[in-house]
């Protein structure tokens, strides 16, 4: 199993976000479903150590995230987050800023390839690109880092239909290419559908079912 | 030593009719500064008279010991004051006393150092007040924006860290702004200095009948050696503190808004 979590417990500002919750998620495309204010963000954050549960366990291939450097876990398993948060300066200062958290040298043409985006973006100004390409441009910042899971947070909330439906044709297209496993996080049961072979259904801070899509989310 | 000009008790009070015009604009804009005016000149009035005071009595014993002890009293008072324009980074206090003890050591160390002054009270007493007050505003200005920039920039930074950078590589532009913030007004006044205003220790040895070469000169010495002491005490203000918004696992212990 790629990630296991067990009765875990997470409290934000004194209101309890994760119950208990326990679940898992194989190697390969995952989803977390479940509305807003679920906890799916929550989850995500605790699988590569952005926060720590009050309670519970997560594992990764098999091991407690706390016996991992917080570090080199997160270099391998990196997580894009909901909306876009590039740091100043250009595309390519973005994808060496990664790519040297991880000590490597970006291919910045190929990553760009990779996230759908052509290399005339490396020369611009981050903070001058669609909120589209700005979700692109995460996504090959992420991948300049050579991780082996990419974790989803709403990836496509932001986006319109068109942006979306390209969006995911990349993120099919990367995981056949890379052979990295996904974990992506939604509320859009279709979308579930789409882009995961697994499914967590979440709600309350709780699992509420999980299994494979074709068993869990019947149309 | 005497003074070549002599100001009276009376003509200080008199200088307080812009004080009066300043409440008068207050309560006619509504700007409810009148408060803090009195307040202000109060504070001035009995501050400035007992520092007179106490900076006679270190000029009559000639004891560099008792500038010593007056710098660190500067030093944590300046510490004390810069901690309350700073409220959102936490744990400030023993970050601000380095910084401004450093500031002010190192500053007036490398001035006697150099022959500039001679290690005498009446040189350094005047130059570490400077030095320490200019630090504490450069430092309170970094840290609130430090502060600032941590909170509105919560979700750059954790996107960061979720990369797998370190909690420096993280807060790397945060605290280029904060440093920048601190030590931008000196910088600014610098290169202003002598067309849009005058700094004070060149008016003030104008009025004391010094000569105008004389007064340009020190005023660059002092002007050089501020630039100095702002940007020590901003870099260590910041350096020392930033860390107390991650966890030892690199976390932010106060995560984004969802």
């Amino acid at each position: 199993m790629l990630f296991e979590l067990e009765a875990v417990e997470y409290s934000r500002s004194d209101a309890l976000v994760l119950r208990g919750l326990s679940a898992r998620l194989p190697a390969g495309a995952s989803c977390v479903a479940g509305p807003s204010g679920s906890g799916k963000s929550t989850l995500l954050r605790l699988l590569n150590r952005l926060a720590d549960p009050d309670s519970g366990r997560v594992r990764y291939r098999g091991e407690d995230v706390r016996d991992r450097d917080p570090l080199a876990l997160r270099r391998e398993v990196c997580l894009v987050p909901q909306l876009p948060a590039l740091l100043e300066g250009t595309v390519e200062e973005n994808l060496q800023f990664a790519a040297s958290c991880a000590g490597r040298e970006p291919d910045g043409g190929r990553l760009l390839e990779l996230a759908g985006l052509d290399a005339s973006f490396a020369a611009r100004d981050a903070a001058k690109l669609s909120v589209g390409e700005q979700q692109r441009a995460m996504l090959a910042r992420a991948l300049a880092v050579e991780p082996r899971v990419l974790l989803l947070d709403e990836p496509t909330s932001a986006l319109d239909e068109a942006a979306r439906d390209a969006i995911e044709a990349t993120l099919l297209d990367l995981r056949h290419r890379l052979e990295i496993s996904t974990v992506l996080v939604t509320h859009d049961l279709a979308q579930a559908r789409r882009m995961a072979e697994w499914v967590v259904r979440i709600d309350e801070g709780r699992t509420v079912e999980e299994g494979p899509v074709a068993e869990v989310l019947v149309a | 030593m005497t003074s070549s000009i002599e100001i009276s008790l009376g003509e200080v009070a008199a200088s307080l009719v812009l004080v009066v015009l300043a409440v008068a604009l207050s309560l006619w804009r509504r700007a409810d500064l009148e408060r803090d005016i009195g307040v202000a000149v109060v504070r001035s009035i009995v501050q400035l008279t007992a520092i007179g005071y106490v900076i006679q009595a270190i000029f009559d014993e000639d004891s560099l010991a008792l500038v010593a002890a007056l710098i660190a009293v500067m030093v944590v008072f300046g510490a004390i004051q810069a901690r309350q324009r700073a409220r959102r980074v936490p744990r400030t206090f023993v970050p601000l006393l380095v910084a401004l003890g450093v500031a002010g050591v190192s500053t007036l160390g490398l001035v006697v150092a150099l022959g500039i002054f001679e290690p005498e009270p009446r040189f350094l007493v005047p130059v570490g007040g400077m030095v320490i007050g200019n630090a504490m505003t450069a430092a309170a200005v970094a840290l609130n924006r430090l502060g600032d920039e941590m909170h509105d920039r919560a979700r750059e930074i954790e996107a960061t860290l979720a990369l797998g950078a370190t909690a420096t590589q993280a807060a790397t532009p945060t605290l280029r702004r904060a440093l920048r913030s601190g030590t931008i007004a000196l910088v600014d006044s610098t290169k202003t200095t002598g067309l849009i205003f005058f700094p004070g220790t060149m008016v003030g040895m104008l009025l004391a009948g010094a000569d105008p070469t004389d007064a340009v000169r020190l005023q660059l010495i002092l002007l050089y050696a501020l630039l100095g002491s702002v940007a020590i005490a901003a870099v260590l203000a910041t350096a020392l503190s930033y860390r107390s918004f991650f966890t030892p696992a690199h976390q932010l212990r106060e995560a984004p808004e969802p």
